[in-house]
């Protein structure tokens, strides 16, 4: 204690003790203090999943939030079935895709706002003061809400191949993947996203501003081949399209092409991709 | 426990920090900037272990900035900021320092104990550790309740369970006790004072003057300077002033002038009051 006012004799006593290096037993190192690196990841993943098992226990005290998330998508794949009554074609062509749209729009939208919710309420301040890694919140709420995606994406399907009849050619396994695919892909672009929306009502707008744009340039509306140069180039660099093209392949060609394993390649590349700008938009330190 | 001006004095600390271990928090120089505006302008303070050292002054005047900044989420301008011997922010810092935000950052749509048990789990302590906080804190049998259904002032103590896990060396408490009855803010003092003497070091802040008293040392801030840094009974006797409201603003009064020198807020190393203030 550099004390340089005259401290009363009081004060020095009732602290001094407490300065001795004797009397400060509070250093208790956390027990993954480790320098191993495998102590390290072993830690990483017990926070990981942490994480995400308390995102998930977050919504299971919000039931509505997931009855909305898995019933929304299936009374849309059935108007869609209805609307086109009198040609089963069309919706053989356009219920597909949508089965891979649904997912990524959905996960958006939740992750960006809870990403959002997480920012305001001041947790997140708290978990970057402690020892949590970027990467390991980023995963943990990709991993809690690509199961909810893997749920949603269950049900959908269940619906869409079974009473609403939709017809597929290639593997239903690897449309599910897709659609899988497409959920997770839509967390990443949530979480990176959200790092640009100051309120809710901005993480909301975002939803028009960053995906409807590639809703309509994915393909569904017109063919991609059809487009006019710079909006094909635009489809080109959208990730949503190559969701859009994966479901299409699979609906038109029995077999697994390598085309459809391209454009999962690129999902999951787009996807590690936002996740690392999301660390990258994450910061410690703020104004 | 302002810092020292003068070659001499600083070869005396430097002497010190060989022997004994680092201090707390050891502020140099800090300067913030928000937003345009200067909030901390420049200011030095040095809280040694095992205190419980209050911050007080009024709403806005710079205290969660410099807390924030000792917990090393705040960009700095300028400065130096080493806690227990390592710059702010410091990864290894993270197991040892616990931070409570003036709003409770606790999830909501949890219960207490869903709460502390995650992160419980990020800090890589025991499970049994989250039952001893909510003792801590007086929130034993209301472990499954929903934080969202809580009252403000039991927030509050969720908020200060959290960071009472894994016993860290240094808490910072930004109004810990904003919205609790009387009885409970004593219960809470006797807890911060209970840890003190266990090793612990603590830095809380307040606008409420009157908390001061239960302070080891208080620092006074305005305007993002410090007006004081002293013990309670110090100021009262220098100031003659008879509570520490008084004394604070018996100090802006005096220390105004000497404030607008631009040196560093170290007014406390003037034993004396300034005479002859021209106000």
């Amino acid at each position: 204690m550099s004390q340089s006012t005259p401290a009363p004799a009081s004060e020095q006593a009732a602290h001094s003790p407490s300065v001795t290096p004797a009397a400060a037993p509070a250093a208790v190192p956390a027990p993954d203090h480790g320098s191993a690196t495998g102590g390290r990841v072993a830690a990483s993943i017990r926070r990981t999943v942490a994480t995400a098992g308390r995102v998930l226990a977050q919504l299971r005290h919000d039931p509505r939030t997931i009855g909305l998330l898995i019933v929304v998508p299936c009374v849309l794949l059935v108007l869609l079935k209805y609307v086109f009554d009198a040609q089963p074609r069309t919706f053989d062509h356009s219920g597909a895709p949508l089965l891979g749209i649904f997912p990524l729009i959905v996960m958006f939208l939740v992750t960006s706002v809870a990403t959002l919710r997480e920012r305001s309420s001041g947790t997140l301040e708290r978990l970057l003061t402690m020892p949590l890694a970027k990467l390991d919140l980023l995963l943990g709420y990709a991993l809690a809400f690509g199961a909810l995606a893997l749920l949603q994406a269950a049900v959908a399907f269940g619906l869409t191949l079974g009473p609403l009849g939709l017809h597929v050619s290639g593997p239903t396994w690897l449309l599910f993947v897709v659609a899988l695919a497409d959920g997770i892909l839509g967390t990443a672009l949530g979480l990176f996203v959200s790092a640009f929306a100051a309120t809710e009502f901005q993480a909301v707008q975002f939803l028009p501003a960053f995906i409807l744009p590639q809703f309509l340039l994915c393909g569904l509306f017109t063919p991609r081949e059809d487009m006019q140069t710079v909006l094909r180039w635009l489809s080109d660099v959208m990730p949503l399209s190559y969701a859009v093209d994966a479901m299409n392949r699979l609906t038109a060609q029995s077999g697994v092409s390598g085309l459809v394993v391209r454009d999962l390649i690129v999902i999951a590349g787009v996807t590690v991709v936002a996740l690392a700008l999301g660390a990258v938009t994450l910061r410690r330190r703020t104004a | 426990m302002v810092n020292f001006s003068g070659a001499a004095a600083s070869a005396t600390a430097d002497a010190a920090a060989r022997t004994a271990p680092a201090p707390a928090v050891d502020v140099h120089d800090l300067r913030v900037v928000r937003g345009g505006r200067s909030v901390l302008k420049g200011i030095g303070v040095t809280i040694a272990r095992g205190t419980v050292t209050g911050l007080l002054g009024p709403s806005g005047c710079g205290k969660s900035t410099l807390m924030r900044a000792i917990v090393g989420v705040q960009k700095v301008a300028a400065g130096e900021v080493r806690v227990l011997g390592r710059p702010a922010g410091d990864k290894e810092l993270r197991h040892r320092v616990g931070y409570v935000t003036q709003a409770p950052s606790v999830y909501a749509d949890l219960s207490i104990a869903e709460n502390l048990r995650y992160f419980a789990a990020i800090l890589g302590v025991p499970r049994d550790d989250v039952q001893r906080v909510i003792e801590q804190v007086g929130l034993q049998g209301r472990e499954r309740d929903l934080v969202s259904r809580l009252s403000g002032g039991q927030r509050a103590r969720v908020s200060l369970a959290a960071a009472l896990l894994g016993t860290p060396e240094l808490l910072v408490l930004d109004e810990p006790t904003v919205g609790l009855d009387p009885v409970l803010r004593t219960e809470l003092w006797d807890l911060f004072h209970a840890l003190a003497a266990d090793g612990a070091t603590l830095l809380i802040s307040s606008h409420v003057m009157d908390e001061a008293t239960r302070c080891g040392h208080l620092l006074l801030m305005r305007d993002g300077e410090f007006i004081a840094d002293d013990t309670p009974e110090a100021l009262l006797a220098r100031t003659g002033a008879s509570e520490i409201e008084a004394a604070f603003l018996a100090l802006v009064a005096k220390q105004s002038p000497a404030a607008e020198q631009g040196s560093d807020a170290r007014l406390s190393d003037q034993p004396e009051p300034v005479k002859g203030a021209t106000r």
